[in-house]
C-alpha cells in the first residue's frame, strides 16, 4: 500500500478500500521499520495524525465533503511553523522553538485534509547540499545508505523515496528541493517565486526561497501544488492572481504539449558527470520521438550564477538570522555575563558551522566598502541571467538540463570542501536567481544504480505547462516507478 | 572674550509616531500604556518564518507630512534594512527606508517672534517602524517591552538652519501644530510621539577666523523646555570647551550628548569615532511602492490649510492680533470652530474673546477640545450677537457659556431669560427708573450737578442706584448715557 501514489491512495481512500488510519498506521509503521536507517524526520505525530486521519474517516462515512488530500499522510520540512512540536530548521539554536502559528501552507494542507506525519530533517536553516549540515539528525540516501541524499531537503526527500510519507513539502532556495529529488529518484518542483505564500517559512534567503511539494510522480506534485499556490495577504512579496491567474495544475495534466521546443545549454551541461550527461540527452532523445525540436542556445551568464548566489542568498541570510540572539526566544548561553555575550556566545554555541560561515560572508558583502562590489554587482549579475533566461524563452517552450554535476556523493565526501559542496548547484541556483519555475524528474541511474534527474524550467508562472511537459516523459518512462531495495 | 562673536547652527532630526489604527508590518494595535508585551504578534516579535506587510495609512499619513513639508513625493520608494543588535529591536534590523525616501527636499515656515516667519529647509522624511523599550527596573536585569516595536515612524531631517535656541522651538511647535492640524499624530512630547534630537555646533570668529566646533548630537528631550534649554546649555559649554580644548570639527570629534532634566546639563553618552555600519540593503521581504499620480492626488485632497496660514489670515481677515490669532489657531477643531462661529454671524472679536476666554477655560478644566464642550456654534454666534447688541452683557456672557457647557443644547437666549441676564437697554423703560432714583437721591444729584470733586463718585452712586433697582439687568452704557442728559 505504501507504494501508491498520493493520487492512487485518494482513490483507494474515496472507493472505501482503505480507511485514512489504516493508510496512517501503515505509514507509521513504514517510519518505525525504516526510519531508524533512514533518519528523515526530526520529529513525528502518530497521535495527532491518527487523530486527524479518524475524523476524516468519520466524515467521509457520513458524507460529508473532505479536501483533496484527504486521508494523505505527508511530511514537511522542519524550517516550516507549526503549531504543533517545534520548528528546529535543524539547528541547535531553535531545537527548543515552538512557533505560535501555522505557516500559511501549513494552513492550506490541513484545510486541504492531508495527515502531516512528520517534520522532515534538513540542512541547518536549508543551508547545504547534503543535509549533513543537520545539527540535529543524520539522513542517509534510501537508495545507498552510506550516501547523502542531498540537500537542503534531505529528509522530505528521503522519507518520499523510502515509503515514509506519500508526498512532502520542501524548500528551495539554490536547489534545495531538486537537488535531493534527484539524488533520491522523486519529483521535486520549484514554483515561480511568488506562486506559493512563504509566510512561515523560516527565511534563508528571502528573494529566492519558494515552498514546493516532493512527490513520487509529477501528477502528485500537480495535486499538492493545487493546494499550496495562491496569493496570501500576508506574504506581500506572493503573485496577485489576476497578474497571474492560478489554474488546475491535474485538469490537463495528461495533454502532451504540441510541437514542443526544447532549449539546452551544450557548453554548460559539458560540466556535469558523463553519465549524468548521457542520462539527460536520452530524455531529450525520447522527447524528440514524442515530436519535440531541440535547439542548442547559448546562456553566457549562467556561469556567474553560483558566485552571484553566494553573494545574494548570504547577504539575506546573514540579516534573516539575525534575529536569533538568545534574547526573545531559542537557544541562550548560559555563560553570557551581559548583553553582548547573550548575543555572541548564544550565536557562537548556537549556531553550526556552515551557517555561521554564510553569515560571514554575506555580513561581509553588506559592509560599507564592500557593498558596490559585492552585493550590486551580484544583483547586476542576477539581471543578466533574467535576461538570459528571457532571450532564450523567445524561441523555445523550456529548458533542459541536469539538476546536479554529480550523483549522490558519499556522506563527508565533500564536507570539509565547502566550495565543492557549493558547486552541487550549479545547475539548480539560476532558477532561484531568475524566479521561475523548475522540476527535477527522475530518468535514470548510473552504473552504482544511483538515481539520475532531469531538470526542466519553463518561464515565470508557467507550472501548468511545467509539468506537462515533465508528465509527457514520466508518461513514457517507469525510472519513477523504481523503489529503493530498502524500501520493499 | 568681550568681543567673541559666534553663530549657533542646529539642525533636527525629528521622529514623529503616526496615529494609525494599527501597526506598521503588523495588525497590532497601536496603543500605550498597556500591559508590557499585551500588543504584540509573531511579525512585531520578529519570530521565526515572519512577513511584513505594509501598513498603506502610514504611508499616506507620511506622504501627507511630506506635501505639508513642500517636499517632492517619490513616485517609487522602497524598504532597507538598517541593521543593528538591541534587545528592544527583535528582528536585529529595523526597516526603514535608506536611499529612495518617500519624499526629499522641502521647507517648512516657522513663526518668529517679531511676527515674521523664517524658511527652514527639510531634507528628507522618511518611514520605519519604531523599536520597543527596555525597562531597567528589575534589580539586576533588563526586561524588554515591545508593544511600541513596529509603530509608524516618520523620521523629518532638517538642513541646520537654525541659530537660535527659541527658532529650535519654534519650529518644533510648528511641526507639532502641522501634524496634529494633519491628524496624523498625537504629537505627545511626553509621551514621546515626537522626539528631537538637535545636532548644535558654533561658527566662532577669533582674530579674523573662522572656527567651527565639534558637533554634538543632544537626546532625551521630552519637552519643548527642555529643547530649548539644552541647545542653551550646549552653546555656553562649547565656547568654554572651545577656548579651553580648541577642539573643532576637524580635530574633535562628534558626540552624542544625554540631557540631564534635574541638573539642565548634557552629559557625554558616547563619541563616534566611526559612524557605525548598518549594513542597508533592501528588505526582500517587501514590495516597493509605487505612488501612482491618482493616489496622490487624492492624498494632496485631504491636505489642510497650514496653521501657520491659517494664523496669518485669522489677522489678516478678522483683525485678530497675533497673539489671539496663535491661541485660535492652536488647535485645528478650535480654528474651524471659531470660523464657523463667524460664518454664523458671530462678530470675530466678539467670537475669539468667548472661545479664548470662557471656552478655552471650560474645555481645559474638562480636559477636552472646545468642539469637546457640543456647544452649537450657532449659539455662540447667538451669543455674540446678544452681546454686540447690549442684550448680554460681557459677564452674562461668561455666566451663559458656563451653563452652556453644562447644558450644550440650551440656546443662549433661553439661559439668559431663565436666569435673569437680559440686559434691560430700553431707554423709555430705563428713564422711568432713573428718574425714581434721582428722585429718592436728592444729594447726590446735587453732588453732581455742582460738579467739584464729588460728582464722578456721586454719579456712580446714582448708577449703581439703578442697577440695584434693576437687578443687575440694566444696560450700564444706557443708564450713564440717561444720566449724563438728565443731570446736565
Amino acid at each position: 500500500m505504501e507504494h501508491l501514489t498520493a493520487l492512487e491512495l485518494r482513490k483507494t481512500i474515496s472507493a472505501g478500500q482503505i480507511s485514512c488510519v489504516e493508510a496512517a498506521e501503515e505509514i507509521f509503521q513504514q517510519i518505525d521499520r525504516l526510519d531508524p536507517i533512514i533518519g528523515a524526520y526530526i520529529s513525528t505525530y502518530p497521535h495527532q495524525a491518527l487523530k486527524n486521519a479518524a475524523d476524516i474517516d468519520r466524515r467521509i462515512a457520513s458524507g460529508q465533503p473532505v479536501g483533496p488530500l484527504a486521508g494523505i499522510p505527508v511530511a514537511i520540512k522542519d524550517n516550516m511553523c507549526t503549531t504543533f512540536g517545534a520548528t528546529t530548521c535543524a539547528s541547535k539554536i531553535l531545537e527548543n522553538f515552538y512557533a505560535p502559528y501555522n505557516a500559511t501552507v501549513v494552513e492550506k494542507l490541513l484545510a486541504a485534509d492531508a495527515v502531516i506525519v512528520g517534520k522532515a530533517n534538513m540542512d541547518e536553516f536549508a543551508m547545504g547540499s547534503s543535509t549533513e549540515n543537520s545539527a540535529l539528525k543524520t539522513t542517509v540516501n534510501p537508495w545507498d545508505t552510506t550516501r547523502v541524499p542531498g540537500g537542503s531537503s534531505g529528509g522530505p526527500a528521503a522519507a518520499v523515496a523510502a515509503g515514509l510519507c506519500y508526498a512532502a513539502l520542501g524548500s528551495d532556495t539554490g536547489g534545495s528541493i531538486r537537488l535531493p529529488a534527484g539524488f533520491c529518484s522523486v519529483v521535486g518542483l520549484k514554483p515561480t517565486y511568488g506562486r506559493v505564500s512563504r509566510y512561515g517559512l523560516v527565511a534563508y534567503g528571502s528573494s529566492l526561497d519558494q515552498i514546493g511539494p516532493i512527490t513520487r510522480t509529477v501528477a502528485d506534485s500537480a495535486l499538492m501544488l493545487n493546494v499550496i499556490a495562491g496569493h496570501d495577504p500576508a506574504d506581500s512579496t506572493s503573485i496577485d492572481e489576476n497578474v497571474a491567474p492560478l489554474c488546475d495544475y491535474l485538469e490537463k495534466l495528461d495533454e502532451p504539449i504540441e510541437k514542443l521546443r526544447i532549449a539546452i545549454v551544450p557548453h554548460f551541461n559539458a560540466g556535469a558527470d558523463r553519465q549524468v550527461q548521457n542520462a539527460l540527452y536520452e530524455a531529450i532523445e525520447l522527447y524528440k520521438k514524442l515530436g519535440a525540436q531541440v535547439i542548442e542556445v547559448d546562456m553566457p551568464y549562467l556561469d556567474y550564477a553560483i558566485a552571484a548566489y553566494y553573494v545574494i542568498a548570504t547577504a539575506e541570510a546573514s540579516s534573516n538570522l539575525a534575529r536569533y540572539d538568545g534574547v526573545h526566544y531559542g537557544y541562550r548561553s548560559d555563560r553570557a555575563r551581559d548583553y553582548i555575550e547573550v548575543y555572541s556566545k548564544s550565536r557562537a554555541e548556537g549556531f553550526g558551522k556552515e551557517v555561521k560561515r554564510r553569515i560571514m560572508l554575506g555580513t561581509y558583502a553588506l559592509s560599507s566598502g564592500y557593498y558596490d562590489a559585492y552585493y550590486l554587482k551580484a544583483l547586476k549579475v542576477r539581471n543578466l541571467i533574467r535576461g538570459d533566461f528571457a532571450r532564450v524563452f523567445q524561441e523555445c517552450d523550456c529548458i533542459m538540463m541536469p539538476v546536479s554535476p554529480t550523483t549522490a556523493f558519499k556522506m563527508g565526501e565533500k564536507i570539509d570542501d565547502p566550495l565543492t559542496m557549493y558547486l552541487s548547484d550549479i545547475y539548480t541556483i539560476a532558477a532561484n536567481l531568475a524566479g521561475i519555475p523548475a522540476i527535477s524528474v527522475p530518468c535514470g541511474f548510473d552504473q552504482n544504480d544511483l538515481p539520475i534527474g532531469v531538470q526542466i524550467l519553463t518561464p515565470a508562472f508557467t507550472e501548468d505547462r511545467l509539468l506537462r511537459i515533465a508528465r509527457m516523459f514520466e508518461a513514457q518512462t517507469d525510472w519513477h516507478a523504481k523503489k529503493p531495495p530498502i524500501a520493499k | 572674550m568681550d568681543h567673541l562673536q559666534y553663530k549657533v547652527v542646529v539642525g533636527l532630526e525629528i521622529h514623529v509616531q503616526l496615529c494609525t489604527k494599527s501597526k506598521m508590518f503588523c495588525s497590532c494595535a497601536v496603543e500605550f500604556g498597556q500591559p508590557p508585551n499585551s500588543r504584540v504578534c509573531p511579525v512585531c516579535l520578529g519570530m521565526p518564518g515572519v512577513l511584513p506587510v505594509m501598513n498603506k495609512q502610514a504611508l499616506e499619513y507620511a506622504v501627507l507630512v511630506g506635501l505639508a513639508l513642500n517636499c517632492e513625493i517619490a513616485a517609487f520608494t522602497k524598504w532597507d534594512r538598517k541593521s543593528y543588535y538591541y534587545p528592544d529591536l527583535p528582528k536585529n534590523y529595523q526597516i526603514s527606508q535608506y536611499d529612495l525616501p518617500l519624499s526629499a527636499g522641502g521647507f517648512i515656515e516657522i513663526p518668529l517672534e517679531s511676527g515674521k516667519s523664517k524658511t527652514i529647509r527639510i531634507i528628507r522624511a522618511h518611514l520605519e517602524e519604531d523599536a520597543g523599550k527596555n525597562l531597567h527596573t528589575a534589580g539586576n536585569f533588563s526586561q524588554v517591552d515591545l508593544n511600541r516595536a513596529g509603530t509608524p515612524l516618520l523620521e523629518i531631517v532638517t538642513e541646520p538652519d537654525m541659530n537660535t535656541a527659541a527658532e529650535v522651538r519654534a519650529l518644533a511647535v510648528e511641526l507639532q501644530r502641522m501634524v496634529r492640524y494633519l491628524g496624523v499624530s498625537e504629537a505627545d512630547m511626553q509621551k514621546g510621539h515626537m522626539r528631537f534630537e538637535p545636532n548644535v555646533n558654533l561658527i566662532i570668529a577669533k582674530d579674523g577666523i573662522e572656527y567651527r566646533t565639534p558637533i554634538v548630537e543632544i537626546k532625551n528631550l521630552n519637552s519643548f523646555r527642555a529643547l530649548e534649554k539644552s541647545i542653551d546649555y550646549e552653546v555656553s559649554r562649547q565656547i568654554d570647551e572651545f577656548f579651553e580644548t580648541g577642539k573643532t570639527l576637524e580635530t574633535g570629534t562628534k558626540s552624542t550628548r544625554g540631557w540631564d532634566d534635574v541638573k539642565e546639563v548634557t552629559v557625554l553618552q558616547r563619541e563616534k569615532e566611526d559612524a557605525p555600519d548598518y549594513r542597508y540593503f533592501p528588505d526582500p521581504d517587501l514590495v516597493p511602492v509605487q505612488l501612482s499620480k491618482e493616489w496622490l492626488e487624492e492624498i494632496k485632497s485631504r491636505l489642510c490649510e497650514l496653521p501657520i496660514h491659517k494664523q496669518l489670515r485669522f489677522v489678516n481677515e478678522y483683525g485678530l492680533n497675533d497673539y489671539d490669532a496663535g491661541v485660535l489657531t492652536a488647535d485645528r477643531s478650535t480654528a474651524e470652530y471659531f470660523e464657523q462661529v463667524v460664518a454664523q454671524g458671530g462678530d470675530a472679536k466678539r467670537a475669539c474673546n468667548i472661545i479664548t476666554q470662557d471656552l478655552l477655560k471650560l474645555a481645559n478644566e474638562k480636559g477636552c477640545t472646545v468642539v469637546g464642550l457640543r456647544i452649537p456654534a450657532n449659539h455662540i454666534a447667538q451669543l455674540c450677537k446678544m452681546v454686540v447688541m447690549g442684550v448680554a452683557s460681557a459677564t452674562a456672557a461668561t455666566t451663559i457659556t458656563t451653563i452652556m457647557s453644562g447644558s450644550p443644547d440650551k440656546p443662549p437666549e433661553v439661559i439668559a431669560r431663565e436666569r435673569n441676564l437680559i440686559q434691560k437697554s430700553d431707554v423709555g423703560e430705563l428713564e422711568a427708573v432713573v428718574d425714581q432714583v434721582l428722585a429718592e437721591n436728592p444729594k447726590a444729584v446735587e453732588d453732581v450737578t455742582s460738579g467739584g470733586k464729588k460728582s464722578s463718585k456721586a454719579c456712580g452712586f446714582l448708577l449703581g442706584q439703578v442697577m440695584q433697582k434693576t437687578k443687575g439687568q440694566a444696560n450700564p452704557k444706557v443708564v450713564s448715557e440717561i444720566l449724563a442728559k438728565k443731570l446736565e
